[in-house]
């Protein structure tokens, strides 16, 4: 009986293979889809297993599986390191015949992981990712960059606290891509709004301790202490320098990137009257909140979605529109990025938006400030809108972008 | 001038875990000579430990100081038991190995439930707020943090280098035989010893609670220096052990002024030196 059960799955495994390498001729209608993120480090509630269960929604929200088409989503754990990213990215897509690598945080993975998209001509769907090198000096014809970028927080934050009053800024900055394109583009909004950075410090990417970074940043005294760091780092920073009095002695942070999870992380006590800037937040419209309470009743332990994670979905979904007004999938990268420039964006989540041809995808971006425990009447109502950044402001226009692309 | 004052004195709190975290370690390899790689997720439970009985059970921070090494220790002591005590007298090897895989399993256990990013803990009431040194503003928490932890270390050091138990103890690593034959429990000695220091890692975790988010992986970045902190010091030697958590602390803090680039690697740099000048380590004796 059993060498009988195993001989049938044998057979039934010998069936499926012969199935997938007879699949890719014309009418092509099968779809492999890779979530290559932080499952188990600093940015794992922010992308994480999070960002696949995202991926899955959107496959069943494309209905794409009632047309006859069979999409899978596997997902892996880059750990934040470039070069494990970039071995997954080459697996996934020689061997097991990856269509789209979607999500890709850390800015220092996704601008190999983008590399490695255009050599073998796949398509990188970057959510999780910062740095707004992306669509400029590193732009590639096999990327678009979804949720934000290092641009979309310099300008909403940077400028809104300068403008504020906020007119020095002492920097504590990732070691990393990100950190260092976030300082740059912060301070060039900085100084368009008549402010000056004072100094800056750099610390190690994954930092428990910051009481000598923060003591640093109390002896400048610059009026605004810029956070550009991400996920634990930032909750770790913002935590400490409670501790040390930084902000009762009148020096105000401004965590340039924070997600709704730091802020769950670090309970609305800690994190009241910060700013932040967001392209999507679950209580904002019908749409969002309607995804985030389904998204919410599949998380393990019922966290509402961040921004990457309705990226990975929102981005998802227009790749499977362009895929399901191609009729087939071509296997083709660059030239489902075309297809997908060609066509407007529009999902409840994101709402109504363009790509550029740079690959950046426009939608607006909201500045919020963090509810006082008072102020908030449940769990994970969280903020209060502070602001709406068209879509135009929010993004590098594209006169000043430095994308390669964009040289005829 | 006034900067590096702070620093120093930065350093010396984060000194202080290292202090607690390798004086446990150095205890169970002392007298278990096994090399306790769990000791991180040993950590974290006692810190997730505090967490719980604040929340669950409505005891505050001073409870959790109690109550949290306790209830480590004797998980520890069942860990021992059931796994550990196969593999004593085996090469080092396999209780590395067998004490690495309990720390990712627990580590991973903790992050199936709790995510990465991890749960806020209050500082107590008590050790609320700071005051001025004049150089710098220190915490009250973090100035509690480098008294308590200095009157446990000495206080471990007294009881294993200078009282009748320790003395026991010190004979059964060296000929657990002839304890034995004095009719004296080596076994149930040993078990207590390897819950005596995971209960230093317990403590340390909760002392922890308040500055750092109670994370699932908050031991697994710790471990590594504070490894490199027992190299370092000697292994085995409970005062060397100490004095190297301290300094090394304050070596990291200055190195986070001067050139903060390099201060996770700091550690590494000194204990590959020392390696090469003295391989048993600053206080380490060759056996």
């Amino acid at each position: 009986m059993a060498i009988k059960t195993k001989i049938s799955a044998l057979m039934l495994g010998t069936a499926l293979a012969l199935a997938a390498s007879t699949g890719a001729f014309a009418g092509d209608k099968n779809v492999k889809i890779g979530v290559l993120n932080d499952m188990s480090g600093l940015y794992a509630d922010l992308a994480g297993p999070g960002s696949v269960i995202a991926a899955q929604m959107a496959v069943e929200d494309s209905g794409l599986t009632k047309k006859g088409w069979k999409i899978d989503v596997i997902s892996a754990d880059h750990q934040n390191k470039p070069d494990i990213g970039v071995n997954i990215a080459r697996q996934w897509i020689d061997v097991d015949k990856v269509d789209v690598l979607a999500d890709v945080p850390t800015s220092s993975v996704a601008l190999a992981v983008s590399n490695v998209a255009k050599e073998k001509n796949s398509l990188l769907l970057d959510s999780g990712a910062g740095t707004s090198d992306l669509t400029n000096k590193a732009c590639s014809p096999n990327t678009i960059h979804w949720t934000y970028d290092t641009y979309t927080l310099a300008h909403g934050t940077g400028t809104a606290l300068t403008k504020a009053g906020g007119n020095t800024w002492f920097f504590l900055t990732a070691d990393y891509a990100f950190g260092a394109a976030l300082e740059r583009d912060t301070t060039a909004a900085i100084d368009a709004a008549g402010g000056k950075v004072v100094g800056a410090v750099k610390h190690p990417l994954n930092t428990a301790d910051f009481s000598s970074f923060l003591l640093q940043a109390q002896a400048s005294k610059a009026k605004v202490i810029g956070l550009a760091n991400a996920g634990g780092d930032t909750v770790n920073a913002i935590k400490q320098a409670a501790e040390f009095g930084i902000t009762s002695g009148g020096q105000k942070l401004a965590s340039l990137l924070m997600f709704i999870s730091d802020v769950h992380a670090l309970g609305l006590q800690t994190a009241k009257g910060l700013n932040l800037t967001e392209t999507f937040y679950w209580d904002l419209n019908d749409g969002t909140r309607a995804f985030s309470k389904r998204f919410q009743d599949r998380m393990k332990n019922h966290a509402m979605p961040t921004m990457v994670q309705a990226g990975v979905y929102s981005s998802l979904l227009h790749y499977f529109k362009a895929l399901d007004s191609l009729g087939e999938n071509p296997h083709d990268g660059a030239k489902m990025v075309a297809k997908m420039k060609t066509m407007p964006t529009d999902d409840p989540v994101f709402g109504e938006g363009t790509i550029e041809p740079n690959g950046r995808a426009l939608h607006p971006a909201y500045l919020f400030e963090v509810k006082s425990p008072a102020e908030s009447k449940g769990p994970w109502d969280y903020y209060k809108l502070v602001a709406t950044i068209p879509a135009n402001e929010a993004f590098t226009p594209l006169d000043k972008s430095t994308c390669p692309l964009l040289k005829k | 001038m006034q900067a590096l004052y702070a620093q120093l004195l930065v350093g010396l709190i984060n000194g202080s875990f290292y202090a607690l975290l390798s004086l446990g370690l150095a205890v169970i390899f002392g007298m278990l000579n096994i090399i306790n790689f769990a000791h991180g997720a040993l950590y974290m439970m006692g810190a997730f430990c505090a967490y719980f009985l604040l929340n669950i059970f409505g005891l505050n921070y001073w409870y959790a100081l109690v109550l949290a090494p306790i209830a480590v220790g004797i998980f520890g002591m069942l860990l021992e038991r059931t796994l550990l005590k196969w593999i004593a007298g085996l090469d080092h090897l396999y209780g590395l190995l067998l004490t690495f895989g309990i720390a990712l399993i627990i580590q991973g256990v903790f992050q199936n439930y709790f995510g990465s990013s991890g749960l806020p803990y209050a500082i107590p009431p008590q050790l609320q707020g700071g005051m001025n040194l004049g150089f710098m503003f220190l915490p009250i928490y973090r100035g509690w943090v480098v008294v308590f932890s200095l009157v446990v270390c000495i206080a471990t050091w007294y009881l294993i280098e200078r009282t009748r138990l320790g003395a026991y103890l010190r004979a059964a690593t060296e000929n657990p035989n002839l304890v034995r034959a004095f009719g004296i429990n080596v076994p149930r000695m040993i078990t207590l010893t390897y819950g005596l220091g995971i209960g230093l890692a317990a403590l340390a975790g909760v002392l922890s609670a308040p500055i750092n988010q109670v994370r699932p992986l908050m031991g697994a970045d710790l471990i590594i220096v504070v490894f490199a902190v027992v190299v370092i010091g000697g292994m085995g030697s409970i005062m060397g052990s100490v004095i190297t958590g301290f300094a090394l602390g304050v070596v990291e803090g200055l190195t986070k002024y001067f050139y903060p680039e390099a201060s996770n690697t700091v550690v590494f740099v000194l204990m590959v030196l020392v390696l090469l000048v003295k391989p048993t380590g600053l206080t380490g004796r060759a056996t």
